[in-house]
C-alpha cells in the first residue's frame, strides 16, 4: 500500500509543458502523500542503520512468562470444569445439546458415536434420502447430481469421511439456522438491533477462521460440539446479514400498502416481510452452507472427524496423493451443496411457481412416488450389508492416491527446473528482501512508521488504535513472526491487487468476460480454505511459498469481483464522454476507470488482505512459517499451547491492524475539497 | 354540505429533530421554510392545516412535487405519525387512537391506493384483493366470494390468478384499487395514484373512479400534482404549497377568483369555458333584453351553454335558483373563449 502511495509521490513529471505551468507551480503533493512518503523514509533509514538491532526475535520453542501463564489458563479450564457456575449451567449443557444433535446425524448417516457399528441408514439409504430431498427442494437435475457426487465418494473410498463431514456441516447449518434467522428478521425489522450486531459481525468475519479453534476446543473439549460451536460462529454472519438485508430491502410502497390495510407486526411478517424477503434468506443459507462446508474441515484441527481429517493427515506426511482424493471429494461436496442450495433459492424466486414445466399436482405424486423408492433404499441399507457399507472391493480411491502421487514425484523430478527455480526466484528475488525488511528494522522504527501511516490515512484515532494493536502485538511476545506473517501477507495481497485490477478491468469493460470468468469465480469463492493447498504442496512442496501461492489464488477472486463491479458501476456517460474527446483505451482506463474506481479498489485490497491473513495462517500446515505455525504447533504440543494462544490473539490484532487502515484508506476521499465558504463557527 | 366524514383541524408534521416543539411555539411557528430550516433544522411538511370533507365528497388535495401533499394524506391514518392537531373520523380523533383502535380503522373505515402500486409480487391478484380481508381475520371463502366480486367491478375477470408483473401499470392500479375497496371502508385515500401510468391508461383510470364514485358514493380523498385531473374529479380542490393551504375551493372558484398570483399562475393555461359556470360571466340585465329570453342555469358549464348563446338573437338570461341573476351574451362568451386561447 504504501510502496503504491510513493511512486505516486515521486512520479511527478510532467510529459509535456503546458502554458499553465508557467503561471502556477507545479502541483504540490498533498499533506497525506507526504505523510505516507516520509513513513517509508523513517522505515528504510531504519532498516539501513539500525539493522538487526531490537528485533524481538523469539525463537520457536522458546516461550515468554505470558505463554507460561496462558498454559496455565488450560490447566485452570480442566480443574474448574467440574464446579464452575458458568461451565455447569452454561456451557456444559450447551455443550451437552449440540453434541446430542452432531450426535444424532453422525449415527444417522455416518457410524454410531463408538464408530463401531453401521450408521442407521447405510451408503444406499443415505444416497437414495439426499437425493430425494434434493429432487424435494432444488430439481431433477441438482438430484442426479447429488446421486452421481455420494455413489462417486463410495468409488474413492471416502464415503465414511464424507458422511462424516456431511453430518456435521448439516449440524451447523441447522444451529446456524436456528440462530441466525431470528436475528436476522430481528435486525431486519428493528434498525437499533442491525446498528448493535452489524460490528459484531464485521469482527467475526475478519477473524481468520482458524483462531477461535484453540480456545473453543480448550472450553468445549475435543469432539463434535466444538467443531460445530466453531463453524456455527463462522456460518452464522452471511444468513444474518442477508435476512435482515431482505427484509429492509422490502420496498417502502410495499411495507405502507400492507400497513394502510392495519397489519399487526406479527401479520406484516408473515404476509409481507418473510415471503418478499424468501430469496435472499435462502441465499444467506447457500452462502452459511458453504461457510459451514469450508470451517469444519478446517476444524478437523481440533480432530473434527471427516474429509478434512484425511487432508490434514496427508499434508502433514506430505501424502499429495492422498490430499488431493480427499480435497476432491470435498470440492465435489462444495459443488453439491452449492448447487441444491442454489436450486432451492431459484425455487424460492417471487413467480418461479408459475413458470414450471410440469404441474403442481405432477410434482407431487411425482416426488411422493421417489419418496417411496428412497424410503425402500433406506430398508435395504438397514436390513442388507452390501446397502450399509460401501462395497470396498469398487474402491478405486487407492488408484488415484497412486496416480496424483507418482503424478506429483514426476513433477517435482523433471519439472524442478521450472517450478523449483520459479520458486526460488521469488522467495530469495522478493520474499526474503521484504521479510527482512520487515523482521530486521528495530521495532520501535516499524512502530513509529506505521503510526505515522495511519495518521496520513485516518487522523489520530487510526493512529492510535494501530499503535495499541501493536503494542499488544508486542506484549504478546510474537513480534518477529508476526512480521514473518505481514511480510507473506502483504507480498500475496500486492500479487492480488494486480490480478484483481487486470482482471477486474477486463471484466468490468467488458460484457463477454464478466460472463466468462465470473462463474469460475463464483465457483473459487465456494470452495473451502483448506483445499487451495493440496494442488499448490503437489507442485511446489512444503514452503512458505505454496502458502502465499495458495493464499492468492484463495483471494484473487474476491479482489477481482469487487473490481469488476467498480469497473461496470462507473456511469457510462463519464466513459463515452472521455471516448468522445479521443482518449484511447489506455488513457480511459488509466485517466478515468480507475480513478473513480479508487475507493472500491481500496475496499478489494481490504477484502483480498482478509482472505489472504486467513490462508496465510492456515498454510503453516505445509511449511509456513510465523504466527500460523505457532497456532498450529499450540494444537498439537501442549506446552506450546500458550504460544498457540498467543499468536492467535496476535492474529487477531493483525487482522485488525490491516482492515482498519484499508477501510480507512477506502472511505477517505483522494483529495480534501476545498469547501466553499470558511467554517462559521 | 352535509355533516363531515373527515374533519381536520390545525395539522402540523414537522420532521427533524425537536419538531414537536415548534406547532406549540409562536415565534418559530410563524416562519417560512427557509427560515424554519436554517434556525432549527426542521422541515415543516404540513403546517397548521385545517378543512373537513364531507361525506360521499371527492376532495382533491392538489400541490406540486414538495408541497407536503403525500405527507397530509399519510397522516390521516397516521402512516406518518402527525406532530400536532386533529383528525377527526367520525367525531373520533385519530390521533388519540390507540395501536388497535387505529388498525381498525385502517381495515374497515379507510383504504389508500399508493403511486407505486404497493402490491405484493409473491401474490396473485386475487391474494392481492383480498389481502386486507385476510388481515381482519375473514374466512378464505369469504374473502375469495368478495376478492371476485370486487376484481369483476375494477374490470380485471379472468386475471385473478395472475401475478402483478404479469400486469400492465393501469392493470396493477386496478389491482391496487381493487385492494382497497374489497374491505367496503367508507372513505379511499388516493396518493397520486395515477402519476405513474402514460397518459392514455391515466385517462381510462380517471373514467373508472368517476364510475366507482357514481357507483357507491365512497367518500375520496385524491393526492395530485395535475391540475387536470383535480378539476376532472374533484368537487372540492385544496391547493398546497410550502404545507400550507393556498386556496380551498370548487374547481370554478379557483379559476375564477384566484386568492393569489400562485394560483393565477397555475390555473392561467386551463380551459376556461371548460371549468367556469355561467355564473362567472353574468352581467346585470339589460333594459333592452326581452323578458321571454331563453334562460340558462348559473351552475352550467360555459362550454355547455356556447351552442344556446351563439344561436339566440338576443342575450341570454341566467337563473339561480328560479331567480334570474343577470344576463350573458355573445360577446361575454367569447372574450372567455379568446383568453384561452391567449392562455393556449
Amino acid at each position: 500500500m504504501s510502496v503504491l502511495v510513493r511512486d505516486r509521490a515521486t512520479a511527478q513529471p510532467a510529459p509535456f509543458p503546458s502554458p499553465s505551468r508557467t503561471l502556477e507551480p507545479r502541483r504540490r503533493p498533498s499533506r497525506r502523500t507526504i505523510l505516507l512518503a516520509s513513513a517509508v523514509v523513517v522505515w528504510i533509514l531504519g532498516f539501513v542503520f539500525l539493522h538487526g538491532t531490537s528485533t524481538l526475535t523469539l525463537p520457536a520453542s522458546e516461550l515468554t512468562d505470558l505463554h507460561r501463564s496462558l498454559n496455565q489458563f488450560n490447566v485452570w479450564v480442566a480443574a474448574n470444569r467440574a464446579d464452575n457456575p458458568v461451565f455447569l449451567y452454561v456451557l456444559t449443557p450447551l455443550r451437552a445439546g449440540v453434541d446430542a444433535v452432531a450426535n444424532l446425524f453422525i449415527t444417522t448417516f455416518a457410524a454410531s458415536s463408538t464408530g463401531l457399528r453401521l450408521p442407521e441408514i447405510g451408503w444406499l439409504g443415505t444416497v437414495g434420502l439426499l437425493g430425494w430431498i434434493a429432487l424435494a427442494i432444488g430439481n431433477a437435475r441438482v438430484a442426479l447430481l447429488t446421486v452421481t457426487i455420494l455413489i462417486f465418494f463410495g468409488f474413492q473410498g471416502l464415503f465414511l469421511e464424507a458422511t462424516y463431514t456431511f453430518a456435521l456441516v448439516v449440524t451447523a447449518v441447522l444451529l446456524t439456522l436456528l440462530v441466525g434467522i431470528p436475528l436476522g428478521v430481528l435486525a431486519g425489522v428493528y434498525g437499533r438491533v442491525a446498528k448493535l450486531i452489524t460490528p459484531v459481525l464485521d469482527f467475526m468475519q475478519t477473524l481468520p477462521t482458524f483462531v477461535y479453534l484453540a480456545p473453543l476446543a480448550l472450553i468445549f473439549l475435543i469432539g463434535p460440539a466444538s467443531a460445530v460451536i466453531a463453524t456455527v460462529i463462522y456460518a452464522a454472519p452471511p444468513v444474518i446479514r442477508l435476512t435482515a438485508h431482505g427484509i429492509r430491502g422490502i420496498p417502502e410502497n410495499t411495507r405502507e400498502a400492507s400497513d394502510s390495510l392495519g397489519t399487526t407486526g406479527v401479520q406484516r411478517l408473515l404476509t409481507l416481510q418473510l415471503p418478499m424477503a424468501r430469496r435472499t434468506i435462502v441465499m444467506g443459507i447457500n452462502q452459511s452452507t458453504m461457510a459451514a462446508l469450508s470451517m469444519v474441515t478446517i476444524a478437523a484441527l481440533i480432530a473434527a472427524p471427516g474429509l478434512g481429517q484425511v487432508v490434514v493427515r496427508a499434508l502433514q506426511s506430505l501424502d499429495v496423493g492422498t490430499a488431493v482424493n480427499a480435497g476432491l471429494s470435498i470440492v465435489l461436496l462444495a459443488i453439491m451443496l452449492d448447487r441444491v442450495t442454489t436450486a432451492a433459492s431459484r425455487r424460492a424466486e417471487p413467480g418461479a411457481a408459475r413458470n414450471r414445466r410440469v404441474s403442481r399436482r405432477t410434482r407431487y405424486i411425482l416426488l411422493g412416488m421417489t419418496l417411496v423408492l428412497a424410503l425402500v433404499m433406506v430398508q435395504f441399507s438397514r436390513t442388507m450389508l452390501w446397502a450399509a457399507a460401501f462395497p470396498a472391493n469398487l474402491d478405486i480411491g487407492r488408484v488415484i492416491v497412486q496416480a496424483v502421487s507418482s503424478a506429483s514425484e514426476w513433477t517435482q523430478a523433471n519439472l524442478s527446473l521450472f517450478t523449483v527455480s520459479f520458486r526460488e526466484a521469488v522467495t530469495t528475488g522478493i520474499l526474503n528482501p521484504f521479510q527482512s525488511l520487515l523482521t530486521e528494522t528495530p521495532f520501535y522504527i516499524l512502530v513509529a512508521a506505521i503510526a505515522l501511516a495511519a495518521y496520513a490515512l485516518g487522523g489520530w484515532k487510526l493512529s492510535a488504535l494501530t499503535t495499541a494493536c501493536l503494542g499488544v502485538i508486542i506484549y504478546l511476545g510474537l513480534w518477529s513472526d508476526s512480521m514473518v506473517t505481514l511480510a507473506a501477507t502483504l507480498v500475496a495481497t500486492t500479487v492480488v491487487m494486480v490480478l484483481g485490477i487486470v482482471f477486474g478491468v477486463a471484466m468490468g469493460r467488458s460484457a463477454r468476460v464478466d460472463q466468462i470468468m465470473r462463474p469460475m469465480l463464483d465457483a473459487g469463492q465456494t470452495m473451502p480454505a483448506f483445499v487451495y493447498l493440496v494442488p499448490f504442496l503437489g507442485l511446489f512442496g512444503a514452503t512458505r511459498f505454496t502458502a502465499i501461492i495458495a493464499g492468492i489464488i484463495y483471494a484473487a477472486p474476491v479482489a477481482i469481483k469487487i473490481t469488476a463491479d467498480g469497473i461496470a458501476a462507473i456511469s457510462p456517460t463519464v466513459v463515452e464522454a472521455a471516448v468522445s474527446s479521443g482518449s484511447t483505451p489506455w488513457q480511459v482506463i488509466t485517466k478515468v476507470q480507475l480513478p473513480m474506481a479508487r475507493q472500491t479498489l481500496a475496499l478489494a485490497a481490504n477484502q483480498g488482505l482478509i482472505y489472504v491473513l486467513a490462508m496465510v495462517v492456515v498454510g503453516a500446515l505445509v511449511g509456513a512459517g510465523g504466527l500460523g505455525y505457532d497456532v498450529v504447533a499450540g494444537f498439537v504440543q501442549s506446552s506450546l499451547f500458550g504460544k498457540g494462544l498467543a499468536a492467535g490473539l496476535a492474529i487477531v490484532f493483525l487482522g485488525i491492524l490491516l482492515d482498519r487502515m484499508t477501510q480507512a484508506a477506502a472511505a477517505t476521499p483522494a483529495r480534501k475539497i476545498p469547501s466553499p465558504k470558511t467554517s462559521t463557527t | 354540505m352535509n355533516s363531515p366524514d373527515i374533519s381536520v383541524r390545525n395539522l402540523w408534521k414537522v420532521f427533524g429533530p425537536g419538531g414537536d416543539q415548534i406547532p406549540g411555539n409562536p415565534e418559530l411557528s410563524g416562519l417560512n421554510s427557509a427560515e424554519l430550516l436554517e434556525r432549527t433544522g426542521c422541515n415543516a411538511a404540513v403546517r397548521d392545516l385545517s378543512f373537513d370533507v364531507a361525506k360521499g365528497e371527492v376532495f382533491v388535495v392538489m400541490g406540486l412535487s414538495g408541497s407536503g401533499k403525500s405527507t397530509l394524506i399519510r397522516c390521516l391514518t397516521r402512516l406518518i405519525e402527525p406532530t400536532s392537531g386533529q383528525v377527526l373520523v367520525d367525531g373520533k380523533d385519530v390521533l388519540q387512537a390507540g395501536m388497535a383502535e387505529l388498525r381498525e380503522l385502517r381495515r374497515r373505515k379507510m383504504s389508500m391506493v399508493f403511486q407505486h402500486f404497493g402490491l405484493l409480487p409473491h401474490r396473485t391478484v386475487l391474494d392481492n384483493v383480498s389481502y386486507g380481508l385476510q388481515i381482519r381475520g375473514a374466512a378464505k371463502k369469504e374473502r375469495f366470494t368478495r376478492a371476485r366480486e370486487i376484481i369483476e367491478l375494477v374490470g380485471l375477470k379472468g386475471y385473478e390468478q395472475h401475478y402483478p408483473d404479469q400486469l400492465s401499470g393501469g392493470m396493477q392500479q386496478r389491482v391496487g384499487l381493487g385492494r382497497a375497496l374489497a374491505g367496503d371502508p367508507d372513505t379511499i385515500l388516493f396518493d397520486e395514484p395515477f402519476s405513474a401510468l402514460d397518459p392514455l391508461i391515466r385517462r381510462d383510470m380517471q373514467a373508472e373512479v368517476i364510475r366507482l364514485h357514481k357507483e357507491m358514493g365512497k367518500t375520496m380523498v385524491f393526492v395530485t400534482h395535475d391540475l387536470s385531473e383535480a378539476l376532472k374529479l374533484g368537487d372540492r380542490i385544496l391547493i398546497m404549497r410550502n404545507g400550507e393551504t393556498v386556496q380551498c375551493g370548487t374547481g370554478d372558484e379557483l379559476v375564477g377568483s384566484p386568492a393569489d398570483k400562485y394560483i393565477e399562475d397555475f390555473v392561467s393555461e386551463v380551459l376556461r369555458a371548460d371549468v367556469l359556470t355561467l355564473k362567472w360571466i353574468t352581467r346585470p340585465v339589460e333594459a333592452a333584453t326581452p323578458a321571454d329570453a331563453p334562460v340558462l342555469s348559473s351552475r352550467m358549464i360555459i362550454r355547455d351553454a356556447i351552442a344556446a348563446v351563439m344561436q339566440s338573437p338576443c342575450p341570454v338570461l341566467v337563473e339561480d335558483s328560479g331567480r334570474i341573476t343577470g344576463q350573458i351574451d355573445r360577446d361575454s362568451i367569447l372574450s372567455v373563449l379568446q383568453r384561452t386561447e391567449a392562455a393556449a
